[in-house]
């Protein structure tokens, strides 16, 4: 079948299987593999993307669905060498170790933000209980959401 | 995990989509959010030669007030119901409960419909509206009917929807003011329970338990504990009569039994009981 996705801005238009995950059309059609397959089972939250502004895991989202709308993934956040101010606060806080879950950690992040402006540490913790990080760094994700949530963010 | 391969066809309207799974039968399945079909499609455990895609028909998106109750479409998704300021006022149980649902990334997929139709013991909602008294709305070929929750849940994953009817509506009694409480035992934030439980408190008051079966259950033993004057120290004791817990990675029917009393006095404490 044939599917019409924005992502990042840019539309891609592919005849694909129904069942072809839309974390692997991401991937492999558009060539953006930022975005990472974690445990493949909707519990990690490694593969986080934006679907019509709204953070979605896109290991559980057919192609299919995504047709004819829009997509933001990691490759999306900066402006040019700009990056987000979420990006930013996750480098600023050392809120990464090995890195993997970081694109998802993100993603996320972005998206509670935008439906909680000024989160309380708590909300942030339980607003990223779908991501999973294996290295454990949880405490320097949530300062560096906190960082983001505040403006404090850059040129410090 | 890529599931098998499956014709694909996405409904315009309702109309459109019973047409469709009166069409292929058996070999049909209705996806909405995704988040418990697709799942187990990748396990290969749901193998539908045809998934007739319902995500679209935002006409059965919304929560309104029908008078002397709520009404709720099918394919309103849990962050729209965890978020509503009118369940918030008028059911603030069910409210709660849609907040427990997976995490913020499933709950803006998935649809309160999509869960009730798949009758999973162990998901949130399905306890609630139990506990609730919540009357479904299904449309078929040959019209609409409406079932009760208490006849709706027939066994694991099964419900008494046809195979060619579609749930379009969940219809629950406004308790403003009421008493209530939702517990819920887990061990990673995001899971589902191991065992949870339902309490609302309305003049009479309702108990459903999330896990404790093959179905979700109404605690009637509790119920009945209550209406005749027992605290709900003393109801709790009865929480896992009737039930037939199951073993699994997580638990044992044993411990499921002794969290069942714990939670139900805490969710009977809650509600004021």
């Amino acid at each position: 079948m044939k599917v019409t996705v924005e992502v990042n801005g840019t539309t891609y238009s592919d005849d694909v299987e129904p069942r072809l995950l839309l974390v692997h059309y991401i991937r492999e059609n558009c060539g953006l593999t930022g975005t990472n397959v974690g445990c493949d089972t909707s519990s990690c939250g490694a593969c986080t993307i934006h679907l019509n502004g709204e953070s979605v895991k896109s290991c559980t989202v057919l192609a299919a669905q995504a047709d004819g709308q829009k997509v933001t993934t990691i490759e999306g956040l900066a402006n040019g060498d700009q990056l987000h101010p979420m990006q930013q606060a996750f480098h600023e806080n050392h809120a990464l170790q090995c890195g993997y879950c970081t694109p998802g950690m993100i993603m996320a992040s972005v998206s509670l933000l935008d439906e909680i402006p000024n989160p309380t540490e708590a909300q942030v913790r339980e607003g990223l209980e779908g991501n999973l990080c294996r290295c454990t760094g949880y405490h320097n994700i949530v300062k560096a959401v906190l960082a983001a949530a505040e403006g404090k963010v850059g040129a410090q | 995990m890529i599931p098998v391969a499956f014709d694909y066809k996405r409904a315009g309207s309702a109309e459109e989509a019973i047409a469709l799974i009166a069409e292929y039968g058996d070999d049909a399945k209705l996806l909405a959010g995704g988040h418990s079909l697709l799942p187990l499609m990748k396990l290969r455990l749901a193998t539908p030669s045809v998934l007739v895609d319902v995500g679209r028909l935002s006409d059965l998106s919304y929560i309104t007030d029908a008078g002397d109750h709520l009404a709720i479409g099918a394919l309103t998704r849990h962050r729209d119901v965890e978020t509503s300021e009118l369940l918030a006022a008028q059911s603030p149980l069910l409210a709660h409960s849609a907040a427990n649902v997976g995490d913020n990334q499933v709950r803006h997929r998935g649809t309160i419909g999509g869960s009730v139709a798949h009758a999973d013991p162990a998901s949130d909602l399905p306890a609630t509206l139990l506990a609730l008294g919540a009357t479904f709305v299904a449309k078929g070929p040959g019209g609409e009917r409406t079932i009760a929750a208490t006849d709706f849940f027939e066994g694991f994953l099964e419900s008494a929807l046809a195979a060619d009817e579609l749930l379009t509506e969940i219809r629950v009694p406004k308790t403003p003011g009421a008493g209530w409480g939702y517990q819920k035992f887990n061990r990673r934030a995001q899971d589902w329970a191991i065992v949870g439980c339902s309490v609302i408190r309305n003049g009479t008051t309702g108990v459903a338990l999330v896990n404790m079966g093959s179905t979700p259950l109404r605690a009637t033993a509790v119920e009945q504990a209550i209406a005749q004057g027992a605290s709900a120290k003393d109801a709790a004791e009865f929480a896992a009569e009737g039930t037939e817990p199951p073993s699994d990675l997580n638990a044992s029917p044993d411990y499921r039994r002794h969290l069942a009393k714990v939670l139900v006095r805490r969710a009977l404490e809650a509600a004021g009981v």
